[in-house]
Formats: C-alpha cells, sequence, structure tokens
C-alpha cells in the first residue's frame, strides 16, 4: 500500500454488559478509499461505527491518523422533524459551533445537491432522500478527511437510494473523501467499494470486494449462528 | 400603580419573556413538563424557609439547585430520559415541601401572588432575566444540535453533559422568577404555553423564539389587566390567558 492509513483496527473487541458484541475486528483504510461493511442485522456494524467515533468503549487498536477530521451520517436521527427548523437552521447550528462560515454552508448544500430554497424549508417538509443529503451536508461541514455513513439508504426509496449512492461516490472523486458505509446493499458493494468488511459479530473476511465476496462466504455471513435476520424498521426489503 | 407594584409587573413581563425562550428548548427537548414538576422541587426549601423566618426564594433556590444537580447526575449516568428522571425526584420533594410549608402560607407558595419588588428585588431579578436570555441564545446553537441528535453533537465537538447542565441551570433560575407570581403549581405554564404557540405559529427556529417570548410577555400584559379589572388572583388569570391564546393560534390554523 502507497500511503498511510487513516485508520487502522488491529484486534478490536467491545463488550457491552457481559455481551461480547465484536470478537477481534481488523481492516484499514487509506485517503480517498471506500470501505464497505456488510453483514446481517445485529452483526455489530452500527457498534463498530460508534466505535471509531469514540462513542462505545473498546479494547484493543483503532488508531486515526493524526488530526483527522471524522464527519458521521447516522442510520435513524430520533429527532422531532415536527419542530420549528429549516435545513438552513441546522446547517447553520453545526456552522456556527465549529466556527465555519456561513459560505460553508452554502457551499457543502451545493456539493450535495441541496437546492437554495431547500435550505429555506423545514425539516419536517422535506423527504426522506432530502433529508438524508442534509445529513450528508452536516457531516461535510468542517471539510472532514473521512465520512462514516451508517445505512445511508435504510429510510429512502429506490430512486432516492441510487441518488444518495451517487453523492457518496461523488465525494470520493471530487473532495477525495474516504468514506466507510455500512451497507445492505451488494450491488453497491462491487460497483463502488475499494474494500469489504465482512462482519458478524468478528471480522469474516476483508479485502477487495471481487477476491473477497465469494458465494461461501456470503452463506457464512448471513447464516451463521448469531446472524439470524430481523426487520424491525424496514417494511419491505428489496434482496 | 405604586413604584414597587410596577417594579413586579415589569419583572413578570421579563420573565414570561425569558421563559418563552427557555421554554423552546424545552419543548423541543420534549421536557416541557419537566417545569411543573422542577416548581415542585422548590417548595421544601420554600417551606423550610418560611419555618426559620428566611427569605423563601434562597430556601427555594437552594433546593431547586440541589434537585437541578441531581437530575442532571441521573440524566448523565442512567439512561433514564429527563423527564423520568425528574419524576423520580419531585414527588418525594412535593411532599417534603407541604409538610414543611406553614398552612397560612401554603396556598401562595402553589399558586403564586404579587409580591411589591423594592428597588434591589427588582434590580436583582432583571440582572436574572439578563442572564436567562443571554446564556440561552449563546447556547443555542449547541443545544440545536444536541437536541436533534447528541451522536452529531458529539461529532461536531459539542460537550453533550456540559451543555445539558447548563440550560438546566437556566431553566431552574426562570422556574425561580416565575415563582414569585404565579406559585409551584402554575409556573410550569410559563414553560410549556408560550413554547406551544410559538410552535403552532412558527417557520423558521428565530421566528420560534420571538413568538414565544412575545407570547409569554403579552399572557402577562393581558393577564394584569384582566386581574385588575375583574379584581382577580394574577397567577391563574395569566395561565389562563396564555391557554386561550394557544387556542386562538389553534382556531386560525385551522380556519
Amino acid at each position: 500500500m502507497c500511503n498511510m492509513p487513516l485508520l487502522e483496527v488491529e484486534n478490536l473487541n467491545v463488550h457491552l454488559g457481559t455481551n461480547h458484541i465484536l470478537r477481534d475486528v481488523n481492516f484499514s483504510i487509506s485517503r480517498g478509499e471506500s470501505l464497505a461493511i456488510i453483514g446481517p442485522n445485529g452483526a455489530g456494524k452500527t457498534i463498530l461505527l460508534k466505535v471509531l467515533l469514540e462513542l462505545v468503549p473498546y479494547s484493543g487498536k483503532a488508531l486515526w491518523e493524526k488530526g483527522i477530521k471524522v464527519g458521521y451520517v447516522p442510520q435513524k436521527i430520533e429527532a422531532d422533524r415536527q419542530i420549528p427548523l429549516t435545513v438552513w437552521n441546522l446547517l447553520d447550528a453545526k456552522a456556527k459551533t465549529i466556527g465555519s462560515e456561513r459560505k460553508e454552508v452554502r457551499d457543502v448544500a451545493k456539493s450535495v445537491g441541496i437546492a437554495e430554497h431547500t435550505l429555506r424549508t423545514e425539516l419536517r417538509h422535506i423527504s426522506g432522500g432530502q433529508f438524508q443529503r442534509v445529513l450528508i451536508a452536516f457531516a461535510l461541514l468542517g471539510k472532514p478527511d473521512i465520512i462514516l455513513f451508517d445505512e445511508p439508504t435504510a429510510s429512502i426509496d429506490e430512486q432516492g437510494e441510487e441518488q444518495v449512492y451517487e453523492v457518496i461516490h461523488r465525494l470520493q472523486d471530487e473532495l477525495n473523501i474516504a468514506v466507510i458505509v455500512v451497507s445492505h446493499d451488494l450491488s453497491f458493494v462491487y460497483r463502488h467499494a475499494t474494500s469489504v468488511l465482512c462482519l458478524n459479530k468478528h471480522g469474516l473476511c476483508f479485502g477487495r470486494p471481487d477476491q473477497v465476496l465469494t458465494p461461501e462466504k456470503l452463506t457464512e455471513l448471513y447464516s451463521a449462528p448469531f446472524g439470524y435476520y430481523h426487520h424491525i424498521h424496514e417494511n419491505n426489503h428489496g434482496h | 400603580m405604586a413604584t414597587n407594584e410596577l417594579y413586579s409587573l415589569i419583572l413578570a413581563i421579563l420573565t414570561a419573556g425569558a421563559a418563552g425562550v427557555v421554554g423552546s428548548f424545552a419543548l423541543m427537548k420534549k421536557m416541557s413538563l419537566a417545569g411543573d414538576v422542577v416548581a415542585h422541587l422548590a417548595l421544601p426549601g420554600l417551606g423550610a424557609a418560611l419555618l426559620w423566618k428566611i427569605n423563601p426564594l434562597v430556601g427555594a433556590a437552594a433546593t431547586l439547585l440541589l434537585g437541578t444537580l441531581l437530575i442532571w447526575q441521573l440524566e448523565k449516568r442512567s439512561s433514564l430520559q429527563t423527564d423520568t428522571s425528574i419524576g423520580v425526584i419531585f414527588t418525594a420533594a412535593l411532599a417534603v415541601g407541604a409538610l414543611l410549608t406553614p398552612k397560612e402560607e401554603l396556598i401562595e407558595a402553589l399558586f403564586g401572588g404579587f409580591a411589591k419588588l423594592s428597588l434591589f428585588g427588582f434590580s436583582l431579578g432583571v440582572l436574572g432575566v439578563f442572564a436567562i436570555v443571554a446564556t440561552t441564545l449563546a447556547l443555542r446553537n449547541r443545544l440545536i444540535l444536541n437536541i436533534f441528535s447528541p451522536e452529531l453533537a458529539k461529532s461536531a465537538g459539542v460537550s453533550v453533559h456540559l451543555t445539558n447542565l447548563i440550560y438546566l441551570l437556566v431553566f431552574a433560575l426562570t422556574i425561580l422568577l416565575g415563582l414569585q407570581f404565579l406559585g409551584a403549581i402554575l409556573v410550569g405554564a410559563l414553560i410549556i404555553v408560550p413554547a406551544a404557540i410559538g410552535r403552532e405559529l412558527a417557520k423558521t427556529f428565530p421566528q420560534f423564539l420571538t413568538i414565544s417570548a412575545i407570547a409569554g410577555a403579552l399572557s402577562v400584559v393581558l393577564g394584569y389587566a384582566i386581574s385588575q379589572i375583574y379584581g382577580l388572583d394574577l397567577g391563574p388569570v395569566v395561565v389562563a390567558v396564555s391557554a386561550a391564546l394557544f387556542g386562538i393560534t389553534l382556531f386560525r390554523k385551522k380556519s
């Protein structure tokens, strides 16, 4: 590998109470790369992202390159979208908190395809796809080197899904931002990910998608004893 | 109107305005009812102070502060929601307060009155209102992020617990100021009702804060006028007026 990794994870373990949530997870990601994390529900994918954000205690190594700025797009926001807050109000709140200029709000909004009139719209009046763009814009404020996406398309329709993936792909191409994407969508993994981590409590595989995603591996990943499939939040699932 | 009555009226109007601003965030944090509950925390201190013949507000402030810190700790350590942790403390506080407060003072402690303020008391109160509004506005962006998503707030470098503590302290100070003229039972209305009006009418966040503040202040002005004309108690009239204003906003929206 020619460049230093942005993030190196070695023998990472997470215990919550008596539960051993993650076991000996190993992977790394470098600048401009795109890592997909796949695995059944309950495999610890979201927890892994939270470890990387230092929201959850862990043992082992999760080492960021010095001075790295990390953006985060969560799977689900428990926010009350009924509050009288426009898209601008929300993005501006972050910009002011981190000391960015107003211009940056307009720039990031533009880069993820949020129209000027959408900025003035209340959060409760925008679609799921637009809301996802708002969250990406939120993560982009402060010029992060890497963005962590937790199932970025979980709550939106197929068309919106494609657009969100396009936005993510563009971030990599144009801004050279590394991304880690938790995704159920294997077509995304094959098309856009430079590497993939199969996770089911422990890391089952890590490497280039075309090399490590063998049918055997996928079967093992999705049929491991603790990997039973729950669909609580999604009504229909395309695969 | 005597000067000290005017002082009281002006302070009541300012307090109600500040409560509108503080209440707007309480509404977004889904802790609207906490105003009612936190107010009860003042009761044991108030009762004890009356027993020992010291300034009741000092006693009230002491137990409010204690209760607020306790709530903050509970919120920080357990996964309980703010509302739930407050609920645990306040029932005990209300019981102790009712036992301590002398019978003849209990009604005023619960439903408020119209104290005549000295210039010193007035100045202190105005300073308090200024502190409440200035702190809340300075904190507003962090609060918005905190409310929107604590995780995203953390990712933006916001200290979630510290922000919560400062907000809770400002919240308690608002209750303390409102306590004088609305009493422990009614003061919660200052937190809830103006903010509810603001939410109904506002389209943007600055509008939300402004309308809530105006609705609070207007309730006191109209409430004072009505209570003077009909010789009624100020506290209940103010709350009834604010509730009526809320009713009108609902009606307006549908028509």
